[in-house]
């Protein structure tokens, strides 16, 4: 990047917006999966988003490749820089610009944290649903490029369901707004397509979030199971029974062990698996449920029940819950946080096989994972000091793919980002492929936004760099390149 | 520094929203996560210890708010602290900022020094000098630290000035427990009052407070500011000092000087003829809530009827884990109310010596604390740190007082009205 770019950029942004001093770049060079690691060659911090909309144009005009990023809490490598192009942090726009209760939706900057735009909503009775377990750090920028769901994504859906609209800087540094206030438009779902894009469509500005009425009745009980394959079980029969809980959560012996280590939220250290499942809605339909839910567990065996009696209760098993991956770091040096799919009949099964998987690999691996749908979290534990980086790699990969040889998918809501793209032929075909590609090309045509994220590169998996094919439908005249 | 502490961080940011420059910036570089990410490459000898390094390690304000929200437990405390020596031997200093620095550490921890620049701080603002310079704007083209300092001086008078407590005072009724209190440094000369206010009530609650004469700085300036060999003289000085008494308990009454009594064990630990004596010392250390908290009340309290904005000292509730007993102190006085403020968890900006050496960013905070403080329309704000008193004092709008909770326990227990003594809330107005 010549000096006289890098002047613009300062004088587009003020001094103060642009980083270049190699030490401080260095503590860009990963976000929270730092197994991958590219130093930029710059970072900027725009406070507005007409600044954001001026770096943007800078970038596209000299083809310079940019990467935006929020909190860098990203477990897939979604905010991993490019060599030779800048970052854009989206921490300094951080004003919730208005919470409507009336309506119902709050506006917000995009370097708002999750739960800050709940901890706005709640003088008013409301929250907004999407809750990530890291929630009081990432922000609704990258809430957005992600898609993220979280422990209640179970009954209350992902960040797709809850957004209304985005200002939005594309690619070429022009601005768009995306969806509308009100919820059911006509036409192509664009801004459907743009949440969960992982920041290659584009860079959202301003956002309009749904926020929902606290269900008037929660309550939330911790079941012990003699094994995973029970507590299993044991999800499934409450969904087959009709009911949607809030959020059904396991955990496995190892990751309670590490919860209990780090903050005592009362778990059973003596057990093989904590299902933690939680109830909300109208007060009677929760007491019922709950019942049932109580019954189920013990016909599958459940050893020890306990009933968060209060919202203090409630709050520490969840704070326990939601500090699990950090908290693995206290008996592993290192660990990679895993994310796949499959289909909830199925859990035993992955579970058994993830077991078999790690053996072979000689490496300990711990469950934590979204019960109710399937979505699980094996967490990876190795020691890069002891060089154990390379199979710890192989083996989550080897993990991921095998969800989808299940019929699941290689992401439940970490995203795709670097560290999956090249597992991406194992679950969609060549065609998906280039109709992704498509999609994208249509946004950023220069290839500069977010590259090498998402979608194959030969670059990134070592494949060899092939003669380009057509897509069927450019095949047929359908539709063209431009 | 030692690289294994260092692997613990996990880089899952848990501690970004807790930590001031953080949210102040927006900087990776200005967060526990990106100080320890630096740290790391600077043992690994990836990157230089160099004045980019010293920066954000020099920003840092010591708050140790990340600390308790770090769910792998690292120790930032530890890490920050053993760095902070090795910015001080390799990045070279700037003059001004030398002589700047040299300046507090010569006045700050000596009471008579520091007697002295009160006093000229009183002549300055009572020969109305003061006012004459601000109307004419010089203040406002003063350097930012000068600005600070000026900013910060204390309205104290010069009867409160050369005040001081007895070395001993006897308890009332049945003798509990011999206490020692640390008068403290800065704290003897510009928050007299407070010790008084704290002889008096542990007297009435029957113990026995023995205050040495003495008493120089406990060390807590150098040790949290990286002047690592000063701290531990200090240590052992006071450690010395207290010894004499014979005592069951030490007290203190400002959070950063009783967090760093409590490490005293830490910081001793490889003297060979210290080591046992601080590990022994540390453990009789309370902060004076926790003490008044464990103590079953004697006393009658008289009602004061106040709305109390309580701010979380760093150093006593991130440092030393009070949280709950200054509360549980000023629940148990009737008729006032205890409040909470949004983001509790952020520093106000003081932290030892940090509003004076990196005044921008403390400014920044600072009103974000009052702001934050203010909106539950307090009568009184309580706090247990002489470096906060000061720093919310100057931010805070006219009205509100600031003192230390002890205070009013003191006047509650007495049954008069809050500052019939205290010329505490003779607040300065002139100078904002």
């Amino acid at each position: 990047m010549t000096g006289d770019v890098r002047a613009e950029f300062v004088a587009a942004l003020g001094a103060d917006a642009v980083l270049a001093d190699p030490v401080e770049l260095r503590a860009y060079e990963c976000d929270g999966l730092t197994g991958f690691r590219v130093v930029p060659a710059l970072v900027l911090l725009p406070r507005t988003a007409a600044a954001v909309a001026d770096a943007v144009r800078i970038c596209a005009r000299e083809r310079i490749p940019f990467v935006a990023r929020g909190a860098g809490t990203g477990l897939s490598g979604g905010a991993l820089p490019v060599a030779n192009g800048v970052v854009i942090s989206l921490q300094r726009l951080r004003s919730i610009i208005e919470v409507d209760p009336v309506n119902r939706r709050a506006v917000v900057e995009p370097g708002v944290t999750n739960l800050d735009i709940s901890r706005a909503a709640a003088p008013h009775g409301l929250y907004f649903a999407p809750d990530p377990s890291s929630q009081q750090v990432c922000t609704i920028g990258g809430n957005i490029a992600e898609n993220s769901g979280g422990a209640h994504c179970l009954k209350y859906g992902f960040t797709v369901h809850h957004v209304l609209s985005a200002d939005v800087v594309l690619p070429d540094g022009t601005t768009a707004v995306l969806g509308a206030d009100s919820p059911h438009l006509g036409g192509y779902d664009l801004l459907g397509a743009f949440i969960g894009s992982e920041g290659t469509l584009g860079i959202a500005t301003r956002i309009t979030v749904k926020l929902l009425p606290k269900p008037a009745a929660v309550r939330t009980l911790v079941a012990d199971f003699p094994s995973v394959e029970q507590a299993g079980d044991a999800v499934t029969s409450i969904i087959a029974a009709g009911i949607v809980p809030a959020a059904a959560e396991m955990m496995d012996a190892v990751a309670i062990e590490a919860v209990q280590a780090a903050l005592d939220a009362g778990y059973s250290r003596d057990t093989a698996a904590a299902l933690i499942v939680e109830l909300d809605g109208p007060q009677a339909e929760v007491d019922i449920q709950f019942a049932e839910v109580r019954q189920l567990c013990q016909n599958h065996g459940t050893t020890n029940i306990r009933v968060a009696g209060d919202e203090h209760e409630r709050a520490l098993v969840w704070k326990g819950r939601k500090a699990a991956f950090a908290a693995v770091g206290r008996i592993s040096p290192d660990y990679i946080v895993q994310d796949g799919v499959v289909p909830r009949t199925l859990l035993a099964t992955a579970l058994t096989r993830i077991g078999e998987l790690a053996a072979a690999a000689g490496l300990r691996v711990s469950n934590v994972f979204h019960a109710g749908d399937g979505n699980l979290h094996p967490l990876v534990l190795y020691s890069e000091a002891a060089g154990e980086l390379e199979r710890a790699e192989e083996l989550s990969r080897a993990i991921a793919e095998l969800c989808v040889d299940l019929g699941g998918s290689l992401s439940g809501e970490h995203g795709i980002g670097t560290d999956k793209a090249c597992s991406m032929p194992r679950q969609f075909s060549e065609d998906d492929l280039a109709t992704m590609a498509l999609l994208r090309a249509a946004y950023d045509t220069d290839g500069i936004c977010n590259p090498g994220k998402v979608l194959p590169t030969p670059r990134l998996c070592g494949e060899k760099p092939g003669v380009h094919r057509p897509h069927p439908l450019e095949a047929a005249g359908l539709i063209e390149r431009t | 520094m030692n690289s294994e502490p260092l692997a613990d961080c996990v880089h899952c940011g848990f501690c970004l929203p807790t930590c001031p420059t953080y949210v102040v910036s927006g900087q990776e570089t200005e967060s526990p996560r990106g100080r320890i990410y630096l740290m790391d490459l600077a043992a690994r000898g990836e990157i230089s210890v160099d004045e980019a390094f010293g920066g954000h390690i020099d920003s840092c304000l010591g708050c140790l708010a990340c600390v308790p929200a770090c769910p792998s437990g690292v120790r930032y405390d530890k890490l920050i602290e053993s760095v902070r020596p090795q910015v001080e031997r390799e990045v070279p200093r700037g003059f001004a900022d030398r002589l700047f620095r040299r300046l507090i550490f010569a006045l700050f921890p000596y009471p008579n020094r520091l007697r002295l620049a009160a006093l000229a701080g009183l002549l300055y603002t009572r020969s109305g000098l003061r006012t004459l310079l601000h109307r004419l704007g010089v203040v406002e083209r003063l350097p930012s630290r000068l600005r600070a300092l000026e900013a910060l001086l204390p309205p104290v008078g010069l009867q409160a000035l050369f005040s001081s407590v007895p070395e001993m005072t006897p308890g009332r009724g049945e003798v509990r427990l011999r206490v020692g209190l640390l008068a403290g440094c800065a704290n003897r000369v510009f928050f007299g009052d407070v010790n008084a206010a704290t002889v008096r009530v542990l007297a009435a609650e029957g113990c026995d407070v023995y205050v040495p004469r003495d008493n120089q700085c406990c060390g807590a300036l150098s040790s949290h500011a990286g002047h690592e060999e000063d701290g531990a003289e200090r240590a052992k000085a006071t450690i010395e000092m207290f010894e004499r008494y014979r005592l069951d308990v030490v007290v203190a009454n400002v959070a950063g000087c009783g967090s760093a009594l409590k490490e005293y064990g830490d910081i001793l630990s490889g003297s060979p003829d210290f080591a046992e004596r601080a590990k022994a010392f540390s453990a009789k250390v309370r902060d004076i809530t926790e003490l008044l908290a464990e103590l079953p009340a004697r006393t009658a309290r008289a009602p004061l009827d106040l709305r109390v904005a309580y701010h979380d000292a760093c150093h006593l509730a991130n440092a030393q884990g009070v949280r709950s007993q200054p509360r549980e102190v000023l629940r148990s006085i009737p008729g006032l109310s205890v409040h909470d403020i949004a983001e509790a968890e952020l520093c106000c900006g003081s932290a030892g010596i940090y509003n004076l050496v990196q005044p921008d960013t403390a400014e920044e905070l600072g009103r974000r604390k009052a702001e934050n403080l203010q909106a539950t329309g307090p009568d009184v704000v309580a706090t247990a740190n002489a470096g906060c008193l000061l720093q919310i004092r100057r931010f805070l709008d006219e009205g509100i007082t600031v003192v230390h909770p002890v205070q009013l326990l003191d006047a509650s227990i007495r049954g008069v009205a809050l500052f019939a003594t205290a010329d505490l809330n003779a607040k300065t107005r002139e100078r904002r």
